[in-house]
């Protein structure tokens, strides 16, 4: 980044410039590693007006607003302040430029009380008495004038998730901030919990404070912004005005029309359903409703995808099918029902029914990072009794089947003893795949097939994937990528805010009507 | 890719630490006016230089063995028991009332049984900590440390008040019949010719403590539950989703390792003392974390820590019985070794990674 006003020192503002824009970022570029998160990304947003940037995860929003935030440092690029070209090397420094930020998860101090967080780090002074004052009395002229009403002496832990978020909004707006940038800032709040928010953004803008807001919720961007940034793969797609655009053109806009994912398969012939899922639901240690009453069902030999932008619920799917999370409702497999709760919801009891579970992170569930290849390819079915006698594992015969499995799945290297952390993405997900793929389950639970996975594993992977519907299997997909779930599903369903937004057949689907439904926008084939 | 060769970390990096500890201990020897190279003399005559010195050394190894072990065991946990001392002594208890309650014929069958009193009394003094931490998330530092406490203050009530024999002066149990008595390496040995000190402690135990060696290592290493301990210690996530419950293996695992830090009592208590007196443990619970920290929480490693700490026992009551050296420099010493082989591990390791990594590519 080049500019001068490296300390960030700045001058009171009364009034800003209606023409000059409050934040301007010229070709701004961040890279991890081989990963390219934001690609020459200008933007720019007038001051008094809300602003909002949508796209699908791994777009790169979350990823420009750390820049923007100084907890990223870009690697070319400049970031202006109302017209001043401005360095951000860390938080100190965007709370100096008047930026205040409000994150999907707060930062607050549970045990303090209201006032208390408000003040922390700029008590001011050895004596707490004096800045408690002073912030109290703001706090009341901020109430007034922006409905932002919290009890100043509440502690954090006694008050809702509606109100916690409004101290994190009077956190920044204490330490002056003019422009407020708010990161999926409805994920965890009820719908008139969001109404109110949005009332307080608005009137936030009428005073002349500037507000940037990250989501993927089509319905909030149509309902709050004046401007809207659609972001795709990193790259700024389009900056329209929200008056002047719709649903339909952002959805699209969104999804973009890449260059379709083709996995070669004949069409599927279901049997008997397989799995059927019934009024599930699931709430979550905050109290947070994560499902609400989702039903499915899967038939034996077909792939249903299940798309949605993640965070609205297919993670808590997933693992409650898999028996790493405990929920309520119905859930038949081949008729029967597994239980949901209880010492025989767990993973060993799914894996004995021939539930087979390929977990979306892979390295924090899947394997374990520091145990060899060997003891991975037994993981979650080291209780079978063909693997060892009695309480003893049979480690001779275990390291020698999972030498040919590798071979089988081209594991590269095909060393048993290496540990998994010492494989590419790619290559931990073949050890996973062949693990669970291997034993003939009746149905596979597959989350992120090919995340992190290398273009040439994706291939194998996908090959995989129909082998094992064409072998008669039930497969549940779930992935974020609108490609792969197009190309590897037989059915569609979209999940949104924990439900089912609709289902349609995968050769009738297109990436606009899908990409409406995980923005939560309702079409007409909702089932 | 491995940062360093494997023979590099289980030995050169305990070795090197030790040489620092041994360093830095020679420079207060001789701050305090004393000849370090004299005392390093005295300390490995007086602990290895007889088979009387062996035989105390042989002893506390023993003690630090078992609790050592039981450190390690819940290390592959991911938990850390702090509560060896406590359940040791718990273990004590168990073995006084097998010892004194029921009519042994023979030895060995007292030394089962014994054992498995002690390990049953050690496991039940670990039972509540781990099922506090599974189900209520208390950590188990907090709770073992406190279970230390109340093992000691349950103790002394015994042995001052139920436990003591009618009459008596001191705070202990009466003293085990004679059937109990444990053999002794001299007892062991002289059938087979060889001669070993009459006086010293080292007993039968020892040979129970290594065979608890190997079952530890098959445990860890060939069981199903082993493997489960393991996963659940790298990834609490991970053994979720592989079906494997927290709260059974952390009680699991908090039994296992409670029952062999109550075993050290068929050492010091049936073995040595005969009876159970106050205090029996005399610490070795502690010791216990230095040597599964500087075994690396290996049953082999574990078995040489013992082995070391035990020879720094005795060298160290030599070194205060000859030399002017006070008895607290001892434990100066013992301090030092455990601050560099356990807190300052990464002094010495990172600039190892460092040279190997180095060598790697120069060759490359």
């Amino acid at each position: 980044m080049t500019g001068q006003n490296a300390n960030g020192a700045r001058q009171a503002t009364a009034a800003p410039d209606p023409q000059v824009p409050a934040i301007e970022l010229r070709g701004i570029s961040k890279a991890f590693g081989p990963v390219q998160a934001n690609k020459d990304i200008s933007m720019r947003v007038m001051p008094g007006t809300i602003h909002g940037i949508i796209g699908e995860n791994g777009a790169g929003k979350s990823t420009l607003m750390s820049i923007l935030y100084g907890f990223y440092k870009a690697d070319a690029g400049e970031i202006m302040i109302s017209g001043r070209p401005t360095l951000i090397p860390d938080s100190q420094a965007a709370i100096a430029a008047g930026i205040g930020m409000v994150f999907q998860h707060f930062k607050l101090v549970e045990n303090f009380t209201v006032l208390e967080n408000i003040i922390l780090g700029v008590e001011g002074g050895g004596l707490l008495r004096p800045s408690l004052a002073k912030a109290r009395a703001a706090l009341k002229s901020l109430a007034e004038e922006y409905e932002l009403n919290v009890d100043p002496d509440a502690v954090i832990e006694d008050i809702g998730v509606g109100q916690q978020q409004r101290v994190e909004i009077l956190k920044a707006l204490y330490r002056q901030a003019d422009i407020l940038i708010l990161d999926e800032p409805t994920g965890v709040l009820t719908p008139a919990e969001a109404d109110h928010l949005f009332r307080i953004l608005r009137n936030l803008r009428d005073e002349g404070k500037t507000i940037i807001l990250i989501t993927h919720k089509l319905r909030e961007i149509m309902e709050i912004t004046d401007t809207v940034s659609v972001m795709r793969r990193g790259e700024m797609t389009a900056t329209v005005k929200t008056a002047e655009t719709s649903p339909e053109q952002l959805a699209e806009l969104m999804v973009g029309r890449k260059v379709l994912l083709r996995v070669e398969k004949a069409p599927a012939t279901p049997g008997k359903p397989v799995l059927e899922v019934e009024n599930l639901r699931v709430v979550d240690a905050a109290g947070v409703e994560r499902l609400r009453g989702v039903s499915l069902n899967i038939r034996a030999g077909e792939v249903l995808g299940l798309a949605g932008v993640a965070g609205n619920g297919q993670s808590e799917l997933l693992e409650v099918l898999g028996g790493m999370m405990p929920a309520t409702g119905q859930v038949l497999l081949n008729g029967q029902p597994i239980p949901l709760s209880g010492p025989h919801a767990d993973g060993q009891s799914r894996r004995a029914a021939g539930i087979a579970h390929v977990p979306e992170d892979r390295q924090r569930k899947g394997l374990i990072m520091d145990y060899a290849a060997w003891e991975n390819s037994v993981f979650g079915y080291h209780r079978d009794p063909a693997i060892g006698r009695g309480p003893l594992m049979r480690n001779a015969a275990i390291l020698e089947h999972a030498e040919q499995q590798m071979q089988r799945f081209d594991v590269r290297p095909p060393n048993p003893r290496l540990a998994a952390k010492n494989f590419s993405g790619g290559n931990q997900q073949k050890v996973v795949l062949a693990r669970e793929i291997e034993r003939g389950p009746d149905l596979l639970l597959i989350g992120q097939p090919t995340r992190g996975v290398d273009i040439g594993a994706i291939e194998f992977i996908h090959q995989q994937i129909i082998a094992l519907r064409d072998a008669g299997k039930a497969i549940l997909l779930v992935s974020v990528e609108l490609d792969e779930i197009m190309a590897l599903s037989d059915r569609i369903a979209v999940i949104f805010d924990g439900r089912i937004m609709g289902e349609v057949p995968a050769d009738q689907a297109t990436a606009q009507e899908l990409g409406l439904m995980m923005a939560g926008v309702a079409t007409g084939k909702a089932a | 890719m491995e940062r360093m060769p494997k023979w590099a970390d289980v030995v050169l990096i305990p070795l090197i630490s030790l040489l620092l500890a041994a360093v830095i201990s020679g420079l207060v020897i001789l701050a305090i006016g004393e000849d370090p190279i004299n005392a390093l003399n005295l300390m490995v005559k007086g602990a290895l230089g007889s088979t009387y010195g062996w035989g105390y050394t042989l002893y506390y190894a023993t003690n630090f063995l078992f609790t050592g072990l039981a450190v390690a065991v819940a290390f592959h946990a991911r938990l850390f028991n702090i509560g060896g001392e406590g359940q040791a002594m718990l273990g004590g208890l168990g073995v006084a009332l097998v010892c004194l309650y029921l009519p042994w014929p023979h030895w060995s069958l007292a030394l089962i049984a014994a054992s498995v009193g002690a390990a049953l009394f050690g496991a039940a003094w670990a039972f509540l900590p781990a099922i506090l931490q599974a189900r209520r998330g208390s950590h188990i530092v907090i709770t073992t440390i406190m279970f230390n406490f109340i093992a000691a203050a349950f103790l002394n009530w015994l042995l001052v008040g139920p436990l003591k024999p009618r009459g008596a002066m001191d705070p202990s149990t009466a003293r085990f019949p004679e059937a109990v008595h444990l053999p002794s390496l001299h007892e062991i040995l002289a059938p087979l010719g060889i001669s070993f000190s009459k006086a010293a402690p080292a007993n039968v135990s020892f040979l129970v403590g290594i065979l608890a060696c190997i079952l530890v290592w098959v445990l860890i290493w060939r069981t199903r539950l082993g493997y489960e301990i393991r996963a659940f210690g790298h990834s609490e996530p991970a053994a979720r989703y592989a079906g494997i419950s927290p709260t059974k293996i952390t009680v699991i695992t908090m039994l296992i390792s409670g029952g062999l830090a109550g075993m050290m009592a068929i050492n010091n208590v049936m073995g040595e003392a005969e009876r159970l007196v106050l205090n029996a443990t005399e610490g070795a619970g502690f010791i216990g974390i230095a040597v599964a920290l500087m075994g690396r929480s290996h049953p082999f490693g574990v078995f040489l820590a013992a082995i070391l700490f035990g020879f720094l026992y005795q060298g160290g009551a030599e070194l205060a019985l000859w030399t002017n050296i006070p008895r607290e420099l001892i434990i100066v010493i013992q301090a030092l070794v455990i601050l560099f082989t356990g807190a300052l591990d990464n002094m010495v390791r990172m600039p190892l990674e460092r040279l190997f990594m180095a060598l790697r590519r120069r060759r490359a």
